[in-house]
């Protein structure tokens, strides 16, 4: 531990046992905030690890699908049936804070009404393996934006958690015991100037005594 | 900024990603690296929130998607291309949990 470079006065003692005690209230408030932060996080992470299983389940059945139906289809007729989507969607995005983590919320609207009428073509020339894709893709959809506003969060609770994590480490193992050092070594030098003041006047007194009464 | 409409992208080789239009997404087929670069950052400025990109061609700019992990916008979200999935999506999570917690303790 390293003693603060500072002149043992009185002044300096009581700024830094002031000091002393907002850091001490900054470490519980920061070390509250990792928890509750933390907390949030392993529910989002949880979240966010089954969601993207799924996720992922359904895009790789969806590329099966999309697989067979390029196959049996021309590369050309594949790409005229999706040119020209029915469907459009947009996205409203809001804020949440969590523990001053603020987190995008994502709300899709869609163009059309029914959601489910997502077929951009006639099926007399397609396969229905592409009826399948866009079906399971147009499904899974909805957790696909759940799982890119989890994502999201999951990235910048990790940021902040890192960032609180550091600042409640340097509180606890640097700042504080550089501060409760510095304050004993202030008193120490207080007390010790004390008593060399009160010897030396002791020794003043006598010293007095012995010149005016001739007292031993 | 909650009442602005964002759109959607989706970004990989043309048999990973041509299934999202039907969904309404914005396709952009892509397989070189600098222009997928350059995409996401065109994409990122103008109103995009939601990028989904494949597997493979996030490995080419990873740079570029690593630069936007701590902005709130736009979320750049993995998704496994049409060979299958190699994992990195998975891996981003991991990356994440260790970054917070100090070691991994997924697995």
């Amino acid at each position: 531990m390293a003693r603060l470079n500072v002149n043992p006065t009185r002044m300096e003692l009581s700024k830094l046992k002031k000091k002393l005690v907002s850091a001490q209230r900054g470490h519980k408030l920061l070390k509250d905030k990792r928890d509750e932060l933390m907390r949030q996080f392993m529910i989002m992470i949880k979240e966010n690890r089954q969601l993207r299983a799924e996720v992922e389940a359904a895009i790789a059945e969806a590329d099966r699908y999309m697989a067979v139906a390029g196959s049996v289809m021309q590369r050309e007729a594949l790409e005229t049936a999706l040119m020209l989507p029915k469907q459009e969607v947009e996205l409203e995005v809001g804020v949440k804070n969590v523990m001053s983590v603020y987190i995008p919320v994502f709300s899709p609207k869609y163009r059309t009404s029914d959601t489910s009428d997502i077929y951009s073509y006639g099926t007399a020339f397609t396969s229905t393996d592409l009826d399948g894709a866009v079906n399971v893709l147009s499904d899974i959809f909805p957790k696909m934006i759940r799982l890119a506003e989890v994502e999201k969060a999951c990235q910048l609770m990790a940021d902040e958690i890192e960032k609180t994590r550091r600042r409640v480490n340097a509180l606890e193992h640097i700042m504080i015991p550089d501060y409760q050092e510095t304050i004993k070594y202030i008193t120490m030098k207080l007390s010790e100037n004390e008593r060399s003041t009160t010897t030396s006047l002791m020794k003043v007194k006598d010293m007095v005594l012995k010149q005016s009464h001739n007292f031993t | 900024m909650s009442d602005t409409h964002f759109k959607t992208a989706v970004i990989g080789d043309t048999a990973s990603v041509s299934g999202f239009a039907a969904l309404g997404l914005s396709v952009f087929c892509e397989t070189d690296g600098a222009k997928i670069s350059k995409l996401i950052n065109r994409l990122a400025a103008n109103d995009f929130a939601v990028i989904y990109i494949t597997e493979p061609a996030a490995a080419l700019a990873a740079d570029t998607i690593k630069k936007y992990r701590s902005s709130r916008l736009p979320s750049i979200v993995l998704i496994p291309a049409i060979e299958g999935n190699t994992g990195d999506g998975m891996r981003a999570l991991h990356e994440a949990v260790e970054k917070a917690v100090g070691s991994d303790i997924l697995n």
